[in-house]
């Protein structure tokens, strides 16, 4: 021991700090890696955009695109929809957005149709299902309940519809994501 | 576990031969041979050892799934069909592996509630009990996965929910839950992922069990009375007599569940786990399996934002408020062995908090049929009270009721009470 004593520390404790070291490297970059290729591959990731043909949605009527693997309500509104969202005292509501900011071109409302709360996939977009007070849509788990403009107001969920980003490739056709 | 002290000797040569190069069989005869213990057990000290057979039967039918399952979303549900039709025995392993995991957790929870009747959780025992409750989250985990697997609409839309429940984490929550998933959905990605971790928890909780139980063998067995063995007298050896005691209460506990296997296999199923996922349609009503229920009971008696006063800024949305509730009644049987202040371990001798557990074990079962129920009118109320007991139970009562009940006196020892009658 004390032939190898040299002033700041013995070659022992070089080779623990050098081997600590390349140690601490080599776990930091497999806590790096690892949990990191859980994230969405490249693949999952090059889906993320699509492409949808809206010239056949009448007036006052939705479909259901598919967007990322997830659905997409794509509803075309009427002009009284329209004017009901836009009147709608939008500073007092949970998640405050106005209809002008989700919805770029008035009839169109393009939405993500997936609820806030917990996922599920809200009815009112096929005629003849409920679509809640608020005349948009309503969640069947625990009962959401969204509006024309998608925002959330009643019931559990936090936030408003997602509104994808999107452009109008054409008038009738719109690439998403 | 290998006791250094005095060694045992073998009559059959080649058990002494391995013996002295790898000490198995004393091993074997100090901790369940020889190991001394309490006289006067019940039997709800038989779930134990049935949690642990329960434990065997589930990863030998999984394996043996698994050689005839295909993880994939298109062909997972029909891989599963072809098992119950046309893989030799493949319904009744499927059939043993389904119900199997209910009947998993029907010993586990009765096993948690003897703990907390007779305090086995209390000093020295903290240990013992934390590896339970890791195990318990474990078997959770395991369970959830495995549910996945068939991919049905029950499967399908279970994750979602649960998963999407991660999305209430502030800031990080969205890119936790697309993580989780390795999507922007629940897909392929999420079911591949989850049947690796189904095939590998199992064999995560046999090393946490083996601590579970190496922990309780430094300790020793509490017993119905909560009072520590004091001499020769109140001890005997685990074999033959618990051996004996146990095999015939696993026995029984067999017989139950392979009746529900062979006669009513489908009593605990959905029908809409029996229907492929359509990641386009929720079903009507999304219910996980019972042994979930009170915890999503829990989770949805959450209805009210909590605002800063007089604003619309919200504090704590209703959503994590339900999360962190979720997760906390689980966490704080962590806290218990601390929580609990009373100078009487076993609730045999604590009259008053003996209706507190009765309590308990209704509130649960408000939040089992809460759970079960789309949260509005009675059940939602049932939910709200229920999570309101639960959580007075052990944050409130535990501590407070212990240091003023008025309690019994134990026996003196665990012999005097075998003596005077009781158990
Ligand atoms: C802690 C022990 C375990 C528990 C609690 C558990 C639980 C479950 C559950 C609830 C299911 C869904 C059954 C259904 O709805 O059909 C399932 C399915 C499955 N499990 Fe396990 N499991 C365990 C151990 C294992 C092990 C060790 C393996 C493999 C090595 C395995 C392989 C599978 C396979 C392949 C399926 C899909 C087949 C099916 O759904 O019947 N499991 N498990
Ligand atoms: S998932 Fe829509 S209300 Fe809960």
């Amino acid at each position: 021991m004390d032939s190898t004593r040299r002033a700041g520390g013995t070659r022992r404790d070089f080779l623990y700090l050098t081997a600590g070291a390349m140690g601490a490297v080599g776990v930091s970059s497999a806590l790096w890696v690892l949990p990191n290729s859980m994230n969405p591959a490249a693949d999952t990731l090059a889906l993320a955009s699509t492409e949808v043909d809206i010239s056949k949605i009448q007036v006052g009527q939705a479909i259901t695109a598919v967007w990322r693997g997830a659905p997409l309500f794509i509803r075309h509104r009427t002009p009284e929809e329209i004017a009901k969202e836009r009147a709608v005292d939008w500073q007092s509501l949970r998640d405050p957005q106005k209809d002008e900011d989700s919805a770029v071109k008035a009839e169109w409302l393009i939405v993500k149709g997936v609820c806030t709360h917990l996922g599920c996939i809200p009815l009112g977009t096929k005629a003849g299902q409920p679509r809640g007070e608020y005349g948009g849509w309503i969640c069947p788990c625990h009962g959401s309940q969204y509006d024309l403009s998608g925002r959330i107001r009643s019931g559990p969920a936090p936030k408003n519809l997602l509104v994808p980003p999107y452009t109008f490739v054409t008038d009738t056709l719109i690439r998403v994501g | 576990m290998a006791s250094a002290g005095k060694k045992v000797k073998f009559d059959n040569p080649v058990v002494q031969w391995i013996n002295d190069r790898l000490p198995i069989y004393s091993i074997l005869h100090d901790q369940y041979g020889n190991f001394p213990t309490p006289r006067n057990f019940n039997y709800f000290w038989s779930f134990g050892a049935i949690a642990m057979a329960m434990l065997g039967i589930m990863i030998v039918t999984g394996v043996f799934l698994a050689m005839s399952y295909t993880p994939h979303t298109t062909l997972a549900f029909e891989s599963i069909e072809h098992m119950m039709r046309d893989v030799n025995y493949g319904w009744l392993m499927r059939y043993t592996h389904m119900n199997g995991a209910s009947f998993f957790f029907i010993a586990v929870y009765i096993h948690i509630s003897r703990g907390l009747f007779y305090g086995s959780y209390r000093q020295p025992r903290e240990l013992v009990w934390i590896f339970g409750v890791v195990i318990m989250l474990l078997m959770m985990v395991t369970a959830f996965m495995g549910y996945t697997l068939p991919w049905s609409q029950m499967s399908g839309w279970g994750v979602t929910v649960i998963t999407s429940l991660f999305s209430a984490v502030p800031l990080i929550g969205d890119g936790l839950v697309t993580w989780l998933w390795g999507g922007f959905a629940v897909d392929n990605p999420t079911l591949n992922r989850f049947y690796a971790l189904h095939f590998l928890l199992p064999f995560v909780i046999c090393a946490v069990v083996f601590v579970h139980v190496w922990a309780l063998h430094v300790s020793g067995s509490n017993n119905p009375t909560g009072v520590e063995p004091k001499s020769e007298k109140d001890v005997i050896p685990f074999n033959p007599y618990y051996t004996t005691k146990d095999s015939f209460g696993t026995v029984v506990f067999m017989i139950i569940f392979m009746a529900v296997v062979f006669f009513a296999p489908l009593v605990l199923a959905d029908p809409a786990h029996f229907r492929q996922f359509d990641p386009m349609q929720t079903p009507p009503h999304i219910v996980p399996e019972w042994y979930f229920l009170p915890f999503y009971a829990i989770l949805r008696a959450f209805t009210i934002d909590l605002n800063i006063p007089f604003t619309h800024i919200i504090l704590l949305p209703a959503k994590l408020q339900g999360v962190i509730a979720m997760f906390s009644s689980i966490l704080l049987l962590l806290f218990l062995p601390w929580l609990d202040t009373s100078p009487v371990r076993s609730a045999v001798y604590r009259p008053v908090y003996k209706w507190c557990l009765l309590l308990l074990l209704l509130a649960v079962c408000a939040l089992t049929y809460a759970g079960s129920k789309p949260p509005e009118g009675m059940p939602l109320w049932f939910g709200i009270v229920g999570t309101f007991y639960y959580f007075l139970h052990f944050l409130v009562i535990v501590p407070v009721l212990g240091k003023y009940e008025k309690t019994l006196t134990p026996p003196a020892s665990i012999s005097e009470s075998v003596e005077a009658g009781h158990e």
